[in-house]
């Protein structure tokens, strides 16, 4: 194997072991000393986030080992996307565009986080617009961002309101027929769905990853 | 010391008028895995009280007398073996602004006058401060995270530093009480203080009341666990979860420290109290959140300590494990039998009973959705599913929803589930 490629493995390695301190220092010294492309430390550190959402989906990693890798993700982004020149090369090509919101009254965000996250390292374009999102910003953001998916995350009871009324707007507005529209959070089951008027919804950012990958497939 | 001198649960409740002693009794027979001779049903109420009444949150959170009319119209109406301190847990918004308490929104302070109040997950403690509060966490919370979570206490900032004052020092060291911030803050403290004796006066008032009624309150002290405690009111979820692995040491450090301190205010406030039941909502401790490593070292040891601290002072500590824990009941089996009452939120209930029926007494749990979104005839036969599959197969079952009644419910399904629970058991 080439010194590049054993730095690599390494750096996979690291990432998918959260061993943050090795792996940033690694993908710093790549970057910054040897001048490595930017673009394949990123697609590098994809490979390695591939391996983070397996353990998740397997029960193996849970919440901590997410946002950890999330932030080491970040950590290493911030430092390679300045450095990004045309010549390295065309962006991925992504699988649809989903964007995704915690709809208006909740604040709830760590489980729209992970399926932002999921989604992401799955190959989807994925626009997060936050939380306590209001229905009119819902309604902006698709008309610029086009969304193939709409994901609505809520885990007060109050939310199925704002998912209901979420929803009514978009029909409203002309928007429901071009695309699917998902829910979820704690609370969140068939009951809600329904009332909500939703597409589908999902227990868990797995679910998430394949309501987005059967919807990509029919399209 | 003997039972007799230290009061079992039953002795340390206060008297209450007709039928008082009766519906104490059903949840006591429950705690020690006696039968009662009815499935206990408790109402738990909070923002729900405003659905109820047709009035807005904002004004369940300032008009304190209407929302003691309120509260007792309902527990009347409802005829529960036991209710939440109501009355506290959503008349507050005057004892929130004297504080200037900056962890919450409430309505007209962020929220709009129809929500209810909310906690803001942010970081209030910073990831150096570890060392300043294992140390000496009082200094840490007088200088620092005090004036940093209400505005009250700007300018403690100034107090002087009291460790360490000795002979002269310690006299010089009254100087600091010279300076006008400190001197505005101290003020402004005993100001805010007086908004909260009415605001707790008025709870106080309500729960004789409803003593007298004969209508027990289920807890009147709260407590935490010491890794909820860190990762809800300090580091906030982010922080606590990548400190996990960035400063693992230092987290449990700060769980042992917590974990007395937590126990000896949660000892002086049920004794204070004399009501032996302690509330302790759980956050953190969830299937999908930790693995179960994580769980059996961050999170159980010290919680576990404070339960035995708690029981050991003839106390019941009722943990509300929030969110689906079936992973975990293995594990918080291991508590001494007929000391406690687990409340669980969505774990399946004839599950918890099946692993957990021989040591604790149940509490819940009607699904939120259900309450919110079902018919009363899905309520009614929920209801039954829990009498049948839990209570008649001799879990000391308490019924309840998740997390009390959630606040959009119809009331029509609340009187479902309470004419449902006569029905299907006593
Ligand atoms: C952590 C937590 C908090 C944290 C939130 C931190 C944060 N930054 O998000 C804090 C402490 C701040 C908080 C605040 C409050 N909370 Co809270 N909270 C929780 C708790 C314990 C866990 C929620 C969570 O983050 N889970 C972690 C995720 C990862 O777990 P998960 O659900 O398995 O996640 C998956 C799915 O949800 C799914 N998913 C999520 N979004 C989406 C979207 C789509 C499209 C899809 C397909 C899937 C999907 O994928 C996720 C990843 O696999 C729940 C308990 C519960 N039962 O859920 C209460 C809970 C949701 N909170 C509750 C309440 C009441 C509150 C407060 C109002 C309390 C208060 N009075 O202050 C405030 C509300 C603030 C607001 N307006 O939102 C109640 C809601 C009850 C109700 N009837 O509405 C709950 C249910 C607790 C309870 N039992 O009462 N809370």
């Amino acid at each position: 194997m080439s010194e590049r490629a054993e730095q690599e493995k390494q750096l996979i390695e690291w990432l998918s072991d959260m061993r943050e301190d090795e792996a940033i220092a690694l993908a710093n010294r790549m970057l910054l000393e040897e001048k490595a492309n930017p673009l394949r430390v990123l697609e590098v550190c994809r490979m390695a986030m591939d391996i983070v959402g397996q353990r998740f989906s397997q029960g193996e990693y849970f919440l901590p080992e997410l946002v950890l890798a999330g932030e080491m993700l970040e950590k290493i982004g911030a430092v390679a996307k300045p450095l990004i020149r045309h010549s390295d090369g065309p962006a991925q090509r992504k699988l649809a565009r989903v964007l995704i919101g915690t709809v208006h009254g909740d604040l709830h965000d760590i489980g729209k986080n992970i399926v932002t996250f999921m989604l992401d390292i799955n190959g989807f374009e994925v626009k997060d617009i936050g939380v306590d999102v209001p229905v009119q910003t819902f309604l902006e953001e698709i008309s610029g961002f086009q969304p193939d998916v709409v994901g609505l995350s809520g885990f007060l009871t109050l939310a199925f309101d704002s998912m209901k009324e979420t929803i009514g707007a978009i029909e409203a507005a002309g928007a429901r027929e071009r695309l699917k529209i998902m829910i979820g959070g704690g609370q969140i089951d068939e009951t809600v769905r329904a009332y909500a008027g939703a597409d589908a919804f999902g227990r868990n950012a797995v679910d998430a990853v394949s309501l987005c990958k059967n919807w990509a497939a029919a399209a | 010391m003997s039972a007799q001198e230290t009061g079992t649960p039953a002795s340390t409740a206060p008297a209450g008028g007709p039928g008082y002693a009766r519906r104490w009794q059903r949840i006591m027979d429950c705690v020690a895995l006696r039968q009662p001779d009815r499935m206990p049903v408790i109402m738990y109420a909070t923002f729900w009280l405003a659905k109820y009444a047709g009035i807005t949150c904002r004004q369940l959170m300032y008009e304190y007398e209407l929302t003691r009319e309120i509260a007792e119209r309902a527990i009347v109406e409802f005829d529960p073996e036991a209710y939440n301190p109501m009355v506290l847990q959503s008349a507050s918004g005057r004892a929130l602004e004297a504080v200037g308490f900056k962890q919450l929104q409430w309505p007209g302070h962020g929220v709009r006058d129809d929500q209810p109040f909310q906690y803001l997950d942010r970081e209030y403690m910073k990831a150096e401060e570890y060392d300043e509060f294992i140390f000496d966490p009082t200094g840490y919370y007088l200088h620092t995270y005090l004036p940093r979570v209400a505005g009250v206490f700007e300018g403690f900032e100034e107090l002087p530093h009291f460790p360490g004052l000795h002979y002269f020092r310690l006299v010089g060291g009254v100087r600091s009480f010279a300076k006008p911030r400190l001197r505005q803050a101290l003020e402004n403290v005993m100001r805010a203080a007086e908004e909260v004796e009415r605001y707790i006066g008025h709870h106080a008032a309500f729960t004789e009341r409803m003593n007298s009624l004969g209508y027990p309150c289920t807890n009147l002290a709260t407590s935490v666990s010491p890794y909820d405690f860190l990762a809800d009111y300090f580091r906030g979820a982010r922080g606590m979860m990548t400190d996990l692995y960035r400063r693992k040491d230092k987290v449990l450090e700060a769980l042992d420290k917590a974990a007395v301190f937590l126990l000896r205010q949660a000892v002086a406030g049920a004794k204070a109290s004399r009501n032996p039941i302690v509330f302790i909502p759980i956050h953190w401790a969830p299937d999908a959140f930790m693995s179960d490593a994580q769980f059996r070292t961050f999170w159980w040891p010290s919680f576990r300590r404070l339960m035995i601290g708690l029981i050991d002072a003839d106390l019941i500590p009722m943990p509300l494990w929030e969110a689906d824990c079936t992973k975990r009941l293995e594990i918080i089996r291991d508590v001494p039998p007929g000391k406690c009452i687990y409340w669980f939120e969505r774990t399946d209930m004839v599950r918890a009973f099946e692993v957990l029926g021989d040591v604790v007494a149940l509490r819940g749990n009607l699904s939120p959705s259900l309450m919110t979104t079902g018919k009363p005839a899905q309520v009614d036969s929920a209801v039954r599913h829990l009498a049948e599959n839990v209570f008649a197969k001799g879990g000391r079952l308490m019924l309840d929803c998740a997390f009390g009644i959630p606040d959009e419910t119809p009331v029509e399904n609340v009187r479902a589930m309470f004419d449902a629970a006569r029905k299907y058991a006593g």
